[in-house]
């Protein structure tokens, strides 16, 4: 299949040598899931790069069209599965634009908490899996994968608590949210928030005064501001290429416009603007947590009854388009509904997807090695790229 | 024939005691990392973890013996032996304290030189017998690195050799009688740390593992090893990191002196003390720090590590003949 497309390759003056063709991919250590990579090497620099993908396709938009309204969300947050709160979230937002439910206010600041909770949560795998793969599973990569880690998994408790999951919560329902915080919730997420604000500053001691995380990410992976543009890449990766583009400030959905959302920009476009940008982002969570813990309205969690069968939700004839920002970029939701219990049609717009566009412009030239560091900066997460 | 007999006995006795080490260092290391990474370690084999090495060894020892249908079997079966020969052989010129060891030769540094520098032959039959791309592709950065490390490395190891006025390893560890080579100004210190950084690069450790690179090269060299195979290269790996210690230990560190060291055993005890103290030291660094790539590795040790320490000897030379003698 892949033999028809065209491959990207960059002349780079180095003749003479054969080149080798390199599978990395799909089961490799920095797959990131089950990307295939088909590298061609002349020796060590990369002159190719085939991206492979659908190894994990599930037939998730089909899926979508069998269940209702009420047992999709569920089934939303398996697309992106490392920040399901996002995912369930691009869903009910977009059965609430078609069908035109309102969302209480209290429950417009629950999903705030754990969209940002869940941002918090995904960049810690981020960063750990990042460092992993420039550091190796045996070195200083794992020491921070492990520290990530920890706070991902003090994130998840917090989930633990309001949902009872911590991989796939089924949070966010059709007009709401199904759960209210339980006791003492914003207490324990508080200490928490502080705990990870504290650590973060280790981290960034940690990776930037050492000099050789700076020279194995600045100027590696240059995304320039034009082809960020062309490409359609999203989230940190157009961030950290100069472009100032957040829908939560740009176009605010569950109430963001209440909120001083602060966007994060870095002009450099290599892979340390990428991860400065998600640095900065991880403080602004917290600081958006924190706004919404102060702010939080009293107040029923939902516009609609309880449920009582899946059927119970229907939406009228008609279709829309909604988006928010997730970890990884603009996660959006193409809903056609025909007036039934179950969507005629579902389209995602996964950031993971656009954003590996934009590998096969920027490795070739690179060294073997850079590849993991870039395809780590990009984030992507295969339940997501595939669905 | 008594005198055949006495120095295979003591061979025999520095190789069981190198294996025993370096079965239980793992576990040191382990246990070190689980520390930094909050973690606890190994502690479910036997009382705080203590037989995991064992059990590790036996694991592997029950594993299949999987060969790759297109290896160069001669070859791919050879390479762990001639990875590990070296790696114990250099044990063979290491002094533990006067007297102690299996031979202490009037050249004994540059013995240990040349024949820990012989582990590459082994790795790149490795990964060219294991007809595998990622193995092949180490095994090119193997032979890389290790040509662009074993200078600076020898030359650091030479500033003490230098300061003693002889490359016999007792000899060079009385000469530190006074003052340990690392505490002389600048030179010491400058040559250790060298020492220390060509150590982590011919021992593939991280920041240098571009061979191992398990995010890109999967294993690198050993992918394709299993079992008993897998088992004796990591010894070798092992043996050769643990020399080095001894080695740095013995150069800038004094060896065996301090205080009590007169009876023997104390001396030893000093010497292992000081070699965990730099193998903890690379350890350290190891569980810190990221992987650089393997241009910059090149760039490093050519464009800074070697003038550095073709200088520190150049003065050290200068320096000591200024002196009109040799320390000690």
């Amino acid at each position: 299949m892949t033999d028809t497309l065209q491959r990207t390759t960059v002349e780079i003056g180095y003749g003479g040598s054969e080149r080798l063709t390199m599978n990395m991919g799909p089961q490799h250590p920095s797959a990131h899931g089950v990307f295939r990579a088909i590298l061609t090497l002349e020796g060590e620099t990369v002159v190719a790069i085939d991206a492979v993908i659908g190894y994990l396709h599930r037939c998730h938009e089909k899926l979508a069209e069998s269940l209702t309204y009420v047992q999709y969300p569920t089934i939303a947050s398996k697309t992106d599965y490392v920040a399901a709160m996002t995912a369930e979230l691009a869903y009910v937002a977009a059965v609430e634009l078609v069908g035109k439910i309102d969302v209480p206010k209290r429950a417009q600041y629950l999903r705030v908490i754990c969209a940002e909770l869940q941002r918090i949560a995904s960049h810690c795998l981020w960063l750990g899996t990042w460092c992993m793969d420039m550091g190796g599973a045996l070195g200083g990569g794992a020491t921070i994968f492990l520290y990530a880690i920890r706070e991902r998994e003090a994130v998840l408790d917090l989930f633990e608590s309001l949902t009872g999951a911590r991989l796939l919560y089924g949070f966010h329902q059709v007009g709401g949210t199904r759960y209210d915080l339980p006791a003492g919730w914003g207490q324990r997420c508080r200490e928490t928030l502080d705990v990870i604000d504290r650590r973060l500053d280790e981290y960034e001691a940690m990776l930037e005064d050492n000099a050789f995380f700076l020279v194995r990410t600045q100027g590696v992976g240059v995304v320039s501001r034009e082809l960020a543009e062309s490409v359609g890449v999203a989230g940190p990766l157009l961030r950290g290429s100069g472009v100032d583009y957040d829908l939560r400030r740009a176009a605010p959905y569950s109430s963001y416009e209440d909120f001083d959302v602060r966007v994060p920009v870095q002009q450099a476009g290599d892979c340390y603007a990428r991860y400065r940008v998600r640095m900065a982002e991880f403080r602004e969570s917290i600081r958006l947590v924190r706004q919404a813990l102060d702010g939080l309205p009293e107040g029923p969690i939902s516009s609609r009854p309880g449920v009582k069968s899946v059927g119970q939700v229907r939406i009228p004839k008609g279709e829309g388009y909604s988006r928010i920002e997730g970890a990884r970029g603009e996660l959006g939701c193409y809903l056609v509904a025909d007036g039934g219990a179950k969507p005629y049609r579902l389209k995602w717009r996964g950031a993971s997807f656009s954003n590996l566009a934009v590998l096969p412009h920027i490795i070739p030239g690179h060294k073997v090695a850079d590849v993991v560091a870039i395809m780590g900066s990009v984030d992507p997460v295969f339940g997501e790229v595939d669905r | 024939m008594s005198a055949i007999a006495y120095h295979a006995l003591v061979a025999f006795i520095v190789l069981n005691v190198v294996v025993g080490m370096v079965t239980y260092v793992t576990l040191l290391e382990r246990k070190f990392a689980a520390r930094m990474q909050s973690r606890i370690g190994p502690y479910y084999v036997g009382p705080r973890g203590l037989l995991q090495p064992i059990a590790d060894a036996l694991k592997l020892m029950l594993k299949e013996d999987v060969v790759p249908t297109a290896a160069d079997r001669l070859v791919y079966n050879l390479a762990p032996i001639v990875f590990l020969v070296p790696c114990i052989l250099i044990f063979a010129s290491l002094p533990f304290a006067p007297g102690l060891g299996v031979a202490d030769l009037n050249i004994g540094v540059l013995f240990f030189l040349a024949v820990s520098s012989l582990e590459i032959i082994g790795l790149f039959m490795g990964g060219w017998g294991s007809n595998n791309k990622y193995a092949l592709l180490s095994a090119m950065r193997a032979v890389n690195q290790i040509i662009s490390y074993d200078l600076p490395f020898v030359f650091a190891a030479f500033v003490p050799v230098v300061l003693a006025g002889s490359l016999q390893m007792s000899t060079i560890v009385d000469a530190q009688r006074g003052l340990w080579f690392v505490a002389y100004p600048i030179i010491g210190q400058l040559a250790f740390l060298a020492f220390v950084v060509a150590t982590l690069a011919a021992e593939n450790r991280v920041p240098f593992d571009i061979l191992e690179a398990e995010s890109e090269l999967v294993a690198g060299f050993r992918v394709e090893y299993s079992g008993m195979k897998f088992a004796l290269i990591q010894l070798g790996e092992y043996a050769h990191m643990i020399g080095t210690s001894f080695l740095g230990a013995l150069l800038f560190l004094g060896g065996w002196l301090g205080p009590g060291s007169d009876a023997p055993m104390v001396g030893a005890l000093w010497f292992l003390l000081k070699a965990m103290l730099i193998f903890l030291l690379v350890t350290w660094v190891r569980w810190s720090f990221v992987r650089i790539r393997v241009d910059q590795i090149l760039a490093i040790s050519w464009k800074l590590l070697l003038p550095l320490t073709v200088g520190l000897l150049l003065v050290t030379a200068a320096w000591v003949a200024a002196r009109g003698g040799h320390a000690g």
